[in-house]
């Protein structure tokens, strides 16, 4: 999987769960001010990103930390290479 | 005391999701109980059930609904259509003197589902956000309250098969009492299998399976259990003279509460609980018993219920008898809902110009002899209509609506 492959599944995945619009969906949207995130959402975006991407996401800190769509991108990413 | 006025109805039922199809359906006598196919592989013993078909959810978003059982979208769109009805925008809601309060005595498939989630992933944070607030019993004022933006009371109310009735009463003292100027309330009723199955377990629903629609039959000598059913039944209740004020037209006015309870068995009704609370609602109202002129019952179709109501209104209104019908010979038991959708279902005929036949009434047993059942459909819009519901335990609720 490509960086930009694991970035569009990302997008996709979070898109269909959160009847997000694609065109706002640009790495520096704040994922609770732009894109309209609650608290209660980061639970359900684990559990998507898990489903998605077949891993496990124990860092509650690293999520707690998240701002913007591009810290999700790096955040699994990384997930993704230390795995690999 | 203040007056208080119906100026709005909204009904999700399965005989129809708007006032114009639900008249068209109860001045017939058409019947909304099916056969859940599910049900016979589940080994139910009886699959016959009330079924909401068609429903179009997506009046609400994804997040949205994340929180909510079916149900509950159900009464939100139920409420959307009275405040349409009642002409009143969402600005008009978002204040401290619009309340919200409905009858709800579960949230079973909510409870069920995140067990499952929890045994599949493993771990409680493969349950999911939505859950928690799915699950509780308050989960229609819940959200209905984010969704709104109502700022006055907000909660839920539960006893059993009368909490739409209490909820309905409630709301009207709240508004009679000077504490809100206006109130949204009703009832609402998951239909799931899943909810139902421990009721089906101790053998209280009709088995009359070649017919459904003539399962359930209130008050007739032949009926043999209930048919479950559900749906939701959403009422905006106004001060009287506000809603004069404003020019909002009155579909009727809550004139009567009263309620009671048994202090006896957990599901055999007493003879005389039921008529405690008709007096009481009697005397808050100022009317006579011979004042009524449709008497909307609880009457389940079960033999000991039916039995034991008709105890009760024969103990209230002697050998003259208001014409009395159960709808839910049409509708199935909707249970939390019930006592709501009673008083919606009123206000219809009340507008629409019919009293609603009790459907599936051949003759009585010795025991619900002496009442004027109504056996088809009379072309006569209801003046004093007392609605009646009771539920397990013991809980009586009795209404009585003016209309005209």
């Amino acid at each position: 999987m490509t960086e930009q492959d694991v970035i569009e599944l990302i997008d996709s995945s979070l898109a269909e769960e959160f009847e997000l619009n694609r065109e706002e969906m640009t790495p520096e949207a704040n994922i609770y001010e732009d894109l309209g995130l609650d608290s209660l959402d980061t639970v359900d975006m684990v559990i998507v990103l898990e489903a998605a991407f077949k891993f496990k996401i124990r860092e509650e800190e690293a999520v707690r930390g998240i701002r913007t769509l591009g810290d999700i991108h790096r955040f699994v990413l990384e997930k993704m290479a230390e795995s690999s | 005391m203040h007056r208080v006025a119906i100026t709005g109805i909204g009904i999700i039922s399965c005989l129809g999701q708007d006032p114009g199809t639900v008249g068209e359906a109860l001045r017939s006598g058409r019947s909304g109980v099916v056969i859940d196919e599910e049900r016979v592989r589940l080994g139910f013993r009886s699959p016959l059930t009330a079924m909401i078909r068609d429903f179009d959810a997506s009046l609400l978003s994804r997040k949205q609904r994340k929180s909510m059982p079916e149900f509950a979208v159900w009464a939100y769109a139920a409420t959307s259509s009275a405040l349409e009805m009642a002409k009143l925008d969402e600005q008009a809601v978002q204040n401290d003197q619009t309340g919200l309060l409905f009858g709800c005595d579960s949230s079973c498939i909510a409870a069920v589902e995140q067990v499952d989630a929890l045994m599949r992933g493993g771990e409680t944070k493969a349950i999911g956000s939505g859950q928690i607030f799915r699950s509780m019993t308050s989960t229609v004022t819940m959200n209905l309250n984010t969704l709104l933006g109502t700022r006055g009371a907000c909660w839920s109310l539960s006893s059993a098969c009368s909490s739409g009735g209490h909820a309905v009463g409630q709301a009207a003292d709240l508004i009679r009492f000077g504490r809100q100027q206006r109130m949204i309330c009703g009832g609402a009723q998951e239909i799931n299998w899943q909810s139902m199955c421990s009721f089906d377990g101790l053998g209280a629903f009709s088995l009359r399976l070649a017919d459904p629609a003539a399962a359930s039959r209130p008050f007739d000598a032949e009926r043999d259990g209930l048919v479950p059913g559900g749906g939701a039944a959403a009422l905006v209740l106004e001060r009287y003279d506000l809603a004069q004020q404003r020019g909002a037209t009155i579909l009727g006015e809550v004139i009567g509460y009263g309620f009671s309870s048994d202090g006896e068995q957990l599901s055999v009704p007493s003879r005389e609980g039921l008529g405690r609370a008709m007096t009481m609602a009697l005397e808050d109202s100022g009317l006579a018993a011979a004042d009524i002129d449709y008497l909307c019952a609880h009457a389940t179709s079960t033999p000991a219920g039916d039995a034991a109501e008709a105890d009760n209104i024969r103990r209230i209104f002697g050998d003259k008898t208001p014409p009395v019908s159960s709808l839910k010979a049409m509708t199935g038991h909707e249970l939390w809902m019930s006592g709501a959708s009673q008083v919606v279902y009123t206000t219809i005929m009340a507008q629409q110009g019919f009293i609603a036949p009790n459907r599936n009434f051949c003759a009585p047993c010795s025991e619900t002899a002496g009442l004027n059942i109504v056996r088809e459909t009379i072309p006569q819009a209801p003046r004093h209509v007392l609605c009646n519901s009771a539920g397990f335990g013991g809980t009586n609720a009795a209404l009585i609506i003016a209309y005209g």
